[in-house]
Order: structure tokens, then sequence, then C-alpha cells
């Protein structure tokens, strides 16, 4: 008999606390799953932030060092610069990587760190209660956005995947979702690049997952995977958004 | 050699393999220092950060990845370290921080000021906790208590401050450089690099048990504890005899060590006591001096903050008066000769026996 | 002995680079030594100016109260530091750029018009080292020969001729007191 399905070395035995549909669980995965391919998980140190994901160090069977809210890429270029060896991701969230830390997380771009991000864009601040996020829909409900997200009052939604892409030390961007069968197979497979190209040592490497968050969408996770489909991934278009490794694809 | 050069030369000879900055005066020759003298050593970080938010950030990785790291700034500049500052201390990282202070409040102005000892000493961020404060008052002292900083730091797993100003920055003095750390430091033992051969582990601060958070807190002050004890320094300089003790820290305690040597010149009894650490604050030390001597002058360059300490220690055992002059003016030592002056003769000192 | 002094003038004018010379030939001399320069925006644009202390023992204070001695390279600091001198102390001046009178009566005044020689000798960039010159002649602070060999060692990197030149006017200042 073959073993098709099996928890992944680098992933705890823990049952995660996150809500039911919640796509961190599913990211949280692919990236260890990720880990183990590539045999790295005993160079591999994490950097998970403060939000939903905070406790990630509970779940991933790697060194975790935590970080600020919106630092993850400037404590990783130093975690990094220090110790080249060491394959470095940050986990982040759209609050913490498309708000407070837009300048940590440009700048680590733009100098090429070779680090590999993983964006979390739910469009909501998760653990806080669901308040509105850079990258909330325009009239998206919010409990900071009560009336729906006026353009006018609070801005558009912020595409800071195509921002950071226009850096030239990065190098890989894509954006993917956890919303389907069909698109966890491609973000796994953008994860495996993800962090291929620091092995290979070329530069910045972000994935932008869209991730539902049923609990402050406010629907069943069913209806959150249709609208990630419906209408988020109308706002943020699914695809590779700039690729400069030369390299060619892990598969 | 300048003040700022000096710790520069002295972080790279202590074994400081990461150095992270933002420009701001009066501090950029240290990071200009770094810059030239760091940043293509084998195995050495340099980064011009973003912001002084990263550059404090990049340190905390750096320490989390077990090498010796630095930063660098002047007194805005280390308010907005401050988050990061409180997170080192936290996960109990070691680094060392340099703030060459200046006039405030706000963006104040560039000349040298001391009113950073608030923030400093207090902790300076959000939570309970104490970063070691150094208050140099020559360029020698700066080289030596970088490399003293390098050691605590190490030691406590405390980040440790160095509170400079923008005078003995810029200021320069002959200076020897007189430790040497090993070629190659051992990587510290809680670094993450990697769970190679090991369990993995975690550095953090955020925990949902109230108990879990009450027992850092315990244990971080334990040691807090044992700092205040082993490592608390000052210095006493003819205070033997003194009817008055002058109470001063850092480039304060060199201009008021100006005036006292006029003032001895004048018949004057007066000594100097400077305290060294600035947390933990030299209170024993001060509460013995009490006993000979009931007259005490606090002089700082802002209005009147280490004084608070000066009062704690010394409650009502002691006649505390204080001078000082706030917002990055540089007092003379005439001027506090003139303090001096006055205050001996009002409180009836040079007719005293 | 302590004695304090202070350079000032017009950035651009090398006065933070009179009193590196001094401080440093004097330190090699074996003396105890601060030199406290003003820095930054006062720097650019405005009055330059740093402050050294020499001493045979250590020294406390480098903040200067009543300078011995004050080498004003142009009108604004003179009007500046002139009331800060000690009674018996000696200015400096620079006639080149300053047309009015020291107002103290109780301080000698050296006058060198620094530009001109500076300027007579091929380079009116080396003012600095003329006026320094007849500083270190009439201050006695350093040996003349060692502040010439201290200024040849900071010069190396910029070649034989501008060590020359500076040489040339540090002795031209030299003389003049004579």
């Amino acid at each position: 008999m073959k073993t098709v399905y099996n928890r992944p070395k680098s992933l705890k035995k823990r049952v995660f606390h996150y809500c039911p549909g919640c796509g961190h669980s599913i990211a949280h995965r692919l990236i260890c799953e990720v880990i183990d391919e590539m045999g790295i998980q005993d160079k591999t140190v994490g950097i998970p932030p403060p939000g939903c994901a905070v406790f990630a160090y509970h779940y991933f069977d790697v060194d975790m060092a935590e970080s600020a809210h919106g630092r993850g890429a400037a404590v990783g270029t130093g975690l990094k610069r220090a110790n080249p060896e060491a394959i470095v991701f940050t986990y982040q969230g759209d609050g913490d990587l498309a708000a407070i830390g837009t300048a940590e997380t440009i700048h680590a771009a733009n100098r090429g760190e070779k680090l590999t991000a993983i964006f979390i864009n739910n469009a909501v601040y998760g653990m806080t209660g669901g308040q509105m996020a850079p990258t909330t829909l325009s009239q998206m409900v919010t409990t900071t956005t009560p009336y729906g997200r006026d353009e006018k009052l609070e801005g558009y939604p912020i595409r800071i995947s195509e921002m950071i892409a226009l850096t030239k030390g990065a190098v890989y961007i894509e954006r993917v979702a956890v919303n389907s069968p069909a698109h966890i197979i491609k973000a796994k497979k953008a994860i495996r690049k993800a962090f291929q190209v620091q092995v290979d040592g070329l530069g910045y490497a972000l994935v932008e997952i869209l991730s539902p968050c049923p609990t402050n969408w406010k629907m069943t996770p069913v209806e959150s995977w249709k609208w990630v489909d419906e209408v988020m991934s109308k706002e943020f278009p699914l695809g590779v958004i700039k690729d400069t490794t030369g390299a060619k694809n892990v598969d | 050699m300048s003040g700022n050069a000096a710790i520069g030369e002295a972080a790279i000879r202590a074994g400081c393999q990461c150095y992270f900055g933002y420009p701001i005066t009066p501090q950029n020759e240290l990071t200009e220092y770094m810059a030239q003298n760091l940043s293509r050593r084998k195995g050495c970080t340099f980064i011009q950060a973003e912001s002084e938010i990263s550059a404090i950030n990049m340190v905390y990785g750096a320490s989390v990845a077990g090498v010796r790291a630095m930063t660098s700034s002047s007194s805005p500049g280390i308010s907005l370290k401050q988050e990061g500052i409180s997170y080192l201390a936290a996960c109990e990282l070691p680094a060392v921080i340099v703030n060459m202070s200046r006039g405030g409040p706000g963006l104040g102005s560039i000349s040298a000021a001391q009113s950073d000892y608030y923030q400093s000493t207090r902790g300076g961020g959000h939570g309970d906790y104490r970063t070691i404060v150094l208050a140099p008052s020559s360029v020698q002292e700066l080289a030596d208590f970088t490399h003293r900083a390098f050691e605590l730091s190490d030691q406590y797993l405390v980040p440790v401050i160095i509170l400079g100003d923008g005078m003995i920055g810029q200021m320069m003095e002959p200076v020897e450089f007189k430790h040497e750390a090993p070629a190659e430091l051992p990587i510290r033992e809680r670094a993450l690099r990697g769970a190679k051969g090991r369990n993995s582990r975690i550095i953090k601060t955020f925990t949902s048990n109230p108990a879990e958070l009450e027992e850092i807190n315990w244990s971080l002050f334990r040691r807090y504890q044992l700092i205040e004890k082993e490592e608390t320094t000052s210095e006493s300089y003819l205070t033997e005899d003194a009817k008055l003790i002058l109470v001063a820290f850092g480039i304060g305690a060199r201009i008021a060590k100006g005036a006292i040597k006029t003032a001895r010149a004048n018949g004057m009894k007066v000594g100097l006591f400077r305290p060294i650490t600035l947390w933990p604050f030299p209170t024993k030390k001060l509460q013995e001096l009490a006993k000979t001597t009931k007259f005490f002058l606090d002089f700082e360059m802002n209005m009147g903050q280490m004084v608070d300490d000066v009062h704690l220690a010394l409650g009502d055992k002691a006649n505390i008066s204080f001078y000082g002059r706030p917002g990055g003016v540089i007092a003379t030592p005439a001027e506090v000769l003139r303090v001096i002056t006055r205050l001996y003769h009002q409180k009836g000192l040079d007719t005293k026996k | 002995m302590l004695i304090k002094t202070v350079f000032a003038g017009f950035g651009g004018q090398g006065v933070l680079s009179m009193g590196l010379n001094l401080t440093q030939t004097a330190m090699r001399e074996g003396k105890h030594v601060t030199y406290l320069p003003a820095y930054g925006a006062e720097m650019r644009g405005g009055t330059a100016n740093c402050t050294v202390v020499i001493s045979d023992e250590e020294i406390a204070s480098p903040v200067a109260s009543s300078p011995e001695f004050l080498v004003a390279m142009n009108q604004p600091s003179l009007v500046k530091f002139q009331n800060q001198i000690d009674a018996g102390g000696v200015v400096f001046l620079n006639t080149s750029l300053i047309d009015i009178e020291v107002t103290r009566g109780d301080v000698e005044v050296i006058r060198v018009a620094a530009n001109q020689i500076a300027e007579e000798l091929g380079s009116v960039r080396s003012a600095n080292m003329v006026m320094l010159g007849a500083f270190v002649r009439k201050s006695n602070l350093v040996a003349i020969d060692a502040l010439v060999e201290m200024v040849r060692s900071l010069l190396e990197s910029k070649g034989t001729k501008i060590f020359a030149a500076n040489k040339k006017a540090l002795l031209a200042g030299y003389e003049l007191l004579k």
C-alpha cells in the first residue's frame, strides 16, 4: 500500500486554533510540505507576525522568532545577514505587510534580501476583530468601515505585491489563493519556488495568498471560498506578478 | 579620535558583526565609520536601514541569530527604536544601542543635551523592563564602555544603552583601545540558526497565559536585581572632605569637574559624584556619601531628571539642590562655578567648620 | 598649564583643521588635549568654530568658559567670541576679512593679514595655515617642527604639492611674528 497523504514532518502534532474555513492552516501545511520536500527543516528560521498567526510557532517544527507588527522583513534581514546559511521566511498578514510594515517590506525587497515572504491577504485584520485592512475591498463592511469602505474617505484596496514588484531586488512575486484544490496545488508550487529562489540566492521572493476569513467576512466557509473567486480575485488577480529568476519552473 | 569613531572602532574590536543605522545628527560619524570599516569585513554586515525602526529590528534579527549587533542614533531616532528595545528586553536578547542625545523634545536641536535620562533609565518603551545604561564622560570611556556594553549585554542577556550626547560624540581626545575580542566569537547558545541536531526552538514574547507572563517578568526582575548588585558603577572625585557634592553624569560631569577644580582653588570644599551606570543607579554609594556630606547639588543638561533618583536615594537625609540647562544649551564651567559659589554661601558652608 | 583656544571663522576657511592640527601635535608631544568642534547646522554656512584645550594634566571640561586665545578668521567670529576671552588673553585677527577693532582693552591683539599673505604665496586657501603659524609662534603651545610634521602626516594622501603649499604658509605665518 502506498501512503499518499501524511502529516508533514515539519508540522507539529497539534490541533490548529484557527477558525473553520480559515486559510492559515492550509498555508501552514503547504509551507511545511515544501520545507520537508526541500530538506531544509534543520536550517529554516521562520518569523511569524502578531495577529492570528502569532501562534504559528506552535505548528511549525522549525526555529521561530516572533517579530513586532510589521517588522518581519527587518528582522529577517538581520537574521539572514547574520547567518546567510539559514533559510529565512516571514509569515505576514495584510495589515502587517501592507500597512504598518510597508517600509520594511519594500526596502528589504529593494535590497534584494534573500528572504521568502508568505503574505496572507484576507482583506481584514483578523485577530483584532475584523477591522479594515489596507487590502479591504471597496464597499466592504468591516468593524471600522461599518458603512462599507468608501474610496473617498478610506482609499482603495492596495496592491502591495504589484508595488513590491517594481523594486529591482524582488525577483519572484506571485499571487495565489487557497480556496480550492486546484488553487491550493498552484499555491504550493509558488511557495516552493519562493523558497527555491532563496536557496539559489537570487533575491527577494514573495507569495501573496488570498486567504478566506469566514469569521470576519461573516460567511460560511463555502461562501468564503466562493467569494475569493467571485469578488476578491477580481481586485487581486491571481498569477505571476514578477519573475526575473530566469530559472525553469520547479516542476 | 572623535567619540563617535572611537565607539565604532571599539565595537569592531569587541566582535560586533552587525551594525544597522540610520542617519541623524550628531551621531553620523559612527554610522560612517561602520560603513567604512565594518561593511567589507568577512562575515560582517553594515546596513543603512530605511528607518530607525527597521534598524533596531535588524539588530533583533541578528541577535536572534546569535551574533553581536549594534545600532546607534540620537534622541528622536531612539524614540523610534523603543518598540524594538522592548522586544529585545522581553526576549532576553543582547544588543548594544548608542544614543548620542540631542536637545528635545520633538525635533529639538542638534546640540548636546542630557534630556533622555528618563527614557533611558526607565525602560523607555512599553512594559516592565530595564536596560543597563552606561554614561561615558570621555572619548576613552566611550571606547571602554562600548566593550563593556557588549560584555554586559551578553552576560545578562539585556539590551545595553550607551548614553552619550552630541558633544562627546563630536569631540576628540586621545584614546587607547585596551580590549580585543577573540578572532572568532562563539555564537550564543540560544541562537536560532536552524534546528540541526536538536529540537526546534522559539523566541517569543507573546503568551495568552497570564501566569506564564508573570513568571517571565519575575525572571527578568530577578536578573535586574543581580545586575543592580553586581554592576552598579560610579566615580567619586574629591568627596572625602567635601562639604558640597555635585552629582552629574556624562559630559555634564566633565563641566562640573572643571567648575570644581576652580572652586577648590578658591578654597571651597566641593566634590563630584558621577554615576557611571545610570541604571542601575548607584544609590548605595550615594547614601554612603550622605553620611558625611549633607549638601548635594545635582547638575544636568535638562530640567531635572536624574535628580529624582538622587531624591529617591537620599530622601530627607540630605539637602538637595538642582541646577540645569535644558534644550541643548551647553552650560559652561564658569556658570556652574557661580551656582556652586552662591550655594556655598547661602548654606553657610564657608563659615561652618 | 591649562590653555584654551577658540578657532572661529566661516565654514570652508579650514578653521576646524587648524584646531585639529594643533590638537594632534600637542597630543603627540605628550600633552593632554581635547578638541570640541561645533557641528551640524552650525557648521554649514554660519560660523564654524572649535575649542582646543591643552594641558599638562587631565582636562576636566572640554567646554571653555574663558579661553586664553581666540583666533578670529572673520568678523562675525570676533563679534561672537570677543567677550568670552579671559582678561589678559590674546586675540588673533585675520585683518584681511575683519575691519573692526577689538572693543576690549584688556586683551592683546595680533593682526595677521592671513588671506593676503596666503594669496601672495599662491593660494588663498592656505590662509588658515598662515594664521596657525603665527598662532604657534605667539602661543608657544607646540613646536613648529612638530606641527609641520603633523600637517605632513595628515596631508600625506593628498600629495606632496599640497603639503608643500601648507608648509610654506605655516612658516610664513611663523616668521611673521619674529
